[in-house]
């Protein structure tokens, strides 16, 4: 494939990748007061369309024309900077995961992934994908922190200097629990990680659990899971903008689109982590075949194995956000570094052990 | 082709951040400038090949070291800095010295490709080299004593941080 045709194919990906995504974000607000209302035992929004179907789009509508303030004594640049970072930066994940093998269409034919290429030997990514989701989250810290610094404001100072503190130490711990999977997989590409529990299927554990990673690494899973949750900030440990006691955290002066877009970003960190933990532990987009069906939609059927696999992700952190009560600090900074971080280093010793065993 | 624009590119903006480091007046720019520094850097590693690196690179230097400086801009909260005679005399003598020092450099460099080896960007020389699996051979057998060595290191600049960090008493 020359560089023409794969910037043309990539620029349409990218268009579509990031118009589904931010319409998965706006209808998981939705989804989120739906189901947060009905564990409260009530019915969370049915005025605007069929069962309040149309909300995200009259919040959207909102958002946009709400005035748009920027506060006095404000670090001005730094302020109008600090939300696009974030958000910018969340959506640079999505170039390096993988949604599924090829797709032809009228003809052509290309990786279901942003940064994939299709040649004669199969799907090549790039090999350090991991990483480079690793690096873009721990840039994303900026924004947090120059948005809470710049708003020249104690609630919004303290917000962020919890998040980007809790953010830190739990990257830590996300990182070291990924090991695991990297020592059983032997790469860093995401793709060539969802292989392996693909090609591994002939052999399921136990005889008939699939080959995914889960199963050996359930500790690693546990704390992949934990560790997510601090670095989206969602609860319980969602003690940078704990409202009852910093109104909104690093957020607070913000408001109409520069507001929205500090959402949106924590949104799209949902689903980044999702999409890692699907494709790292659950197989990605590894599922039953249904014969017999077309071409196109033969190869959609993974995309569609994927996506339920990240909806789980997705509803299991609205579960728990309508389940469990916040966190102290002290006990957040506790558990992430006196229980998390030496267990993951356990995980990692173990298993080194094993591979090392098996040879 | 696509590589020499690229590294161009972004070759002229790491000198671009470098400089806005050293002029501008507030600590919080000048921090930045640095990051935009760091990645620009990680980005010419890429281009060269060298992708664990240049992921390292931002994982630590950009994502760790730097929110640590900008960190403890912050609580300092410190303000702009003033500007003193020392630094007219340091602006008229420094600027032309910096510009003699890289030059030289450069015309070392330049002349003695040759000596030192050279490949074209982009070649495939080049992405052979600095791929995970390299670095981790170079790490963990070549250079293993060196390795520990360093790690020892950093274990007791960690010890001596946690002795210096405890309350007294």
């Amino acid at each position: 494939m020359d560089t023409t045709t794969f910037i043309i194919a990539a620029v349409i990906k990218i268009a579509l990748v990031v118009f589904i995504m931010l319409t998965g974000v706006a209808y998981t607000t939705w989804l989120e007061r739906k189901l947060v209302g009905r564990i409260q035992n009530r019915w969370g929004p049915t005025r605007v369309g069929p069962f309040g179907l149309l909300q995200p789009l009259a919040d959207g509508v909102k958002f946009i024309l709400k005035e748009d303030m920027v506060p006095d004594n404000v670090h001005k640049g730094l302020f109008i900077l600090a939300p696009a970072l974030a958000l910018t930066m969340s959506l640079i994940s999505i170039a390096v995961i993988p949604f599924g093998e090829n797709i032809t269409i009228a003809g052509h034919t290309t990786a279901l992934q942003i940064s994939g290429i299709t040649h004669a030997g199969g799907i090549s990514d790039i090999n350090i994908g991991l990483l480079i989701i690793l690096g873009v989250t721990s840039i994303g810290v900026y924004g947090v922190a120059l948005a809470g610094w710049s708003s020249n404001s104690k609630y919004s100072l303290l917000g962020a200097l919890r998040a980007s503190a809790q953010m830190i130490s739990y990257e830590l711990a996300l990182g070291l629990s990924l090991v695991g999977i990297l020592l059983l997989a032997g790469s860093l590409s995401l793709r060539t990680i969802v292989e392996t529990q693909i090609r591994g299927s002939e052999h399921p554990w136990l005889g008939f659990l699939p080959h995914w990673y889960i199963f050996p690494q359930i500790v690693g899973f546990f704390i992949y899971l934990l560790a997510a949750f601090a670095e989206t900030n969602r609860i319980p440990f969602d003690l940078p903008e704990a409202e009852t006691e910093l109104v909104a955290g690093y957020h607070t002066e913000y408001s109409s689109m520069k507001f929205a877009m500090f959402f949106m970003a924590e949104y799209v960190n949902m689903f980044t982590v999702a999409c890692l933990a699907s494709l790292l532990f659950f197989g990605g987009w590894h599922g039953p075949s249904i014969p017999g069906l077309p071409l196109l939609l033969q190869q959609l059927l993974p995309v569609l194995w994927f996506a339920l696999k990240v909806f789980f992700f997705i509803f299991l952190y609205i579960w728990i956000r309508g389940t469990l009560p916040r966190f102290r600090y002290d006990q957040l900074m506790a558990f992430g570094w006196k229980f998390l971080l030496p267990l993951a280093i356990a995980n990692i010793i173990v298993t080194s052990l094993i591979v090392a065993w098996n040879g | 082709m696509v590589h020499q624009v690229l590294f161009i590119v972004f070759g002229l903006i790491c000198v671009a951040g470098a400089i806005n480091l050293l002029v501008q007046r507030h600590p919080i720019n000048s921090a930045l400038s640095l990051v935009v520094v760091m990645a620009s850097l990680a980005l010419i590693y890429l281009l060269l090949g060298a992708e664990f690196l240049a992921a390292i690179q931002v994982i630590v230097y950009a994502g760790a070291i730097m929110v640590l400086f900008v960190f403890v801009i912050m609580l300092l909260n410190a303000g702009a800095e003033e500007r003193t005679r020392g630094s007219h005399i340091a602006l008229f003598v420094g600027v032309p010295g910096v510009a003699v020092l890289a030059g030289t450099v450069a015309w070392l460099l330049v002349h003695s490709s040759v000596k030192l080896g050279s490949v074209t960007i982009g070649s495939k020389q080049f992405m052979a080299f600095g791929d995970t699996h390299e670095v981790a051979r170079l790490l963990f057998k070549d250079f293993l004593l060196p390795f520990e060595v360093t790690s020892v290191l950093i274990l007791i600049a960690i010890m001596g941080a946690v002795v210096l960090g405890r309350k007294e008493g």
